[in-house]
């Protein structure tokens, strides 16, 4: 295994609708999609509403087709707080130095 | 939802459009306007238009654009309310009105070339990030500016970052764009032989950010380890901006491999945890990827010419950021890159850092030879750390006498509560052995 996140809820997500040169935000929550997932990006920054400005500037995929990028939040240690005990800390890290270990060897 | 929800996320877009835009907007407007505090005035005049109508009316599709046509009205109503104001006390009637009338018609067509060189928008950023962290201005100035300029950060934001008074930043503020005003900075990418000069200034303000941020301790305010991804957001765009340059990937890899550390160098009650004893496993490997393809880029520019002192720095780095444990730590590369670091920037604590690699990598007597030549070194007579280390060398050559003094000398010599209390233990251990 290479990577993996676990997302946050749809309901904390946003869709930008991409139609010509017109962009829509659609809030979440989103019930299952029938489209096709072609790629991620993994981004960092402050907010939801600067994920939104940022997946606005992007190019149309399809030039004046019709598509859209869905904006989802990964799960970060820090958001599972108290309930994420030292002992499942340490358990997720061992995790993932196994995974870089495969990574880099 | 209601409209008070639906007000206050327009507020959050405009902060968010206000991040993405307000240095290219600035940047933009410097080049109308040829005035950088008068073009940041101008930028924060769009900022309360939108603030004030868009709540109102939605954000408009294209809101960088919007922005950059309010400003340059204000522009243009400004310089009218100045010839304006100009004319009533000199009351030269006709002629000046003629006057005032080709003044606007000029900012038109300087406005009207501007947007005809819409592809010069790095040039521009450039232009800023040069201007901003200009010689004229002392570094506290350059940091504060760099950080209200380019990083759209307001200056309630800076002071919480800096632990200062708000006016405080305000006044540095004020008074670094009047400086830049009465000196008669021209905004402009400096050339040739000026331009390495002016891009080490550059690149010391973004480290000296990064360390302000890296600096800060867990019970700190969360905008002082903010600084730390603002810095790293910074070099990252100057690296977008002038590619060709090593230093400038340099500096992105180092501050991208030190912050790599960042959730593994504070244990959990907040006290240092050291590079040898973090658990690996929280570093971020993300950043470490990001930072070795940085140095990659570094190394490959600079070629056959003398690497730089950010990419040594970074380079070091590097070499523990590989290792996946400390016993794989490649210390006799380290001590080589630390030779060549005290060639590119000499200084006392880059040749106490090589003795301490030369003992990892050849033994505590060879590293000793090194230390002990640093102990006439005015520069370190107070660094509690030099006794501290040859105290550790002293301990693995088995002389624990000389030792236990070392640590003692070292914990008088450090304001670190925690450090002191570690170092008096070590003397004590060196005592009863």
């Amino acid at each position: 295994m290479l990577a993996g996140e676990g997302l946050q809820p749809s309901s904390k997500g946003a869709r930008v609708r991409f139609s010509g040169d017109k962009r829509t935000v659609i809030d979440g929550p989103f019930t299952e999609t029938k489209e096709l997932v072609a790629g991620f990006w993994l981004w960092q920054v402050k907010s939801r509403e600067e994920a939104i400005e940022w997946v606005k500037r992007c190019p149309n995929p399809f030039d004046n087709g019709e598509s859209e990028i869905e904006i989802r939040q990964v799960f970060e240690a820090e958001d599972f707080g108290a309930e994420f005990t030292p002992e499942l800390r340490e358990q997720e890290e061992r995790l993932r130095e196994q995974m870089a270990r495969q990574q880099s060897s | 939802m209601t409209a008070a929800g639906t007000a206050s996320q327009i507020h959050r877009t405009i902060d968010a459009v206000w991040r993405i835009e307000s240095a290219r907007l600035i940047a933009g407007l410097a080049r109308i306007v040829r005035d950088v505090g008068l073009a940041e005035e101008l930028a924060q005049d769009a900022l309360v238009a939108a603030l004030e109508q868009w709540p109102e009316s939605g954000v408009p599709r294209n809101p960088g654009a919007w922005l950059m046509a309010t400003a340059k009205h204000r522009a243009i109503d400004r310089l009218r309310r100045s010839r304006l104001l100009e004319r009533k006390h000199a009351e030269l009637g006709r002629e000046i009105e003629a006057g005032q009338a080709a003044a606007v018609a000029d900012l038109d067509a300087a406005i009207d070339a501007a947007d005809a060189a819409k592809d010069d928008v790095g040039d521009d950023l450039l232009r800023l990030v040069f201007t901003a962290c200009h010689p004229v201005l002392s570094s506290e100035a350059r940091v504060a500016l760099t950080l209200r300029l380019l990083g759209g950060l307001t200056t309630g934001e800076i002071a919480r970052a800096f632990l200062v008074p708000e006016p405080t930043i305000a006044q540095r503020i004020v008074r670094a764009k009047r400086t830049l005003a009465d000196r008669r900075v021209p905004f402009e990418v400096p050339r040739g032989a000026e331009l390495a000069a002016r891009l080490s200034s550059v690149l010391e303000v973004i480290y000296l950010v990064f360390n302000e941020g890296y600096a800060a301790t867990a019970g700190d305010d969360w905008m002082r380890p903010a600084l730390c991804e603002e810095a790293l957001r910074l070099g990252r765009i100057l690296a977008g901006l002038a590619p060709r340059e090593p230093e400038v990937h340099g500096l992105v890899a180092l501050m991208e491999i030190q912050a790599s550390r960042s959730r593994a160098r504070a244990g959990p009650s907040g006290e240092p945890v050291l590079l040898m004893d973090q658990n690996r496993a929280r570093w971020d490997r993300v950043l470490i990827g990001r930072g070795l393809a940085a140095l990659e880029r570094s190394e490959r520019l600079s070629g056959v010419r003398v690497r730089g002192p950010y990419a040594l720095q970074a380079a070091i780095a590097a070499c523990h950021a590989r290792a996946r444990t400390p016993e794989e730590t490649d210390w006799t590369r380290i001590a080589a890159l630390y030779a060549a670091l005290a060639q590119a920037a000499p200084s006392p604590v880059v040749e106490l850092n090589r003795g301490i690699a030369i003992a990892m990598a050849f033994g505590p007597a060879a590293g000793l030879e090194i230390v002990d030549a640093l102990t006439a070194e005015p520069a370190l007579a107070g660094y509690h750390l030099l006794p501290s280390v040859r105290g550790d060398l002293l301990v693995r050559l088995g002389h624990q006498d000389e030792a236990g003094k070392e640590f003692e000398r070292a914990a008088s010599l450090t304001r670190n509560v925690r450090e002191r209390e570690l170092l008096l233990a070590r003397a004590a251990a060196c005592a009863t052995k």
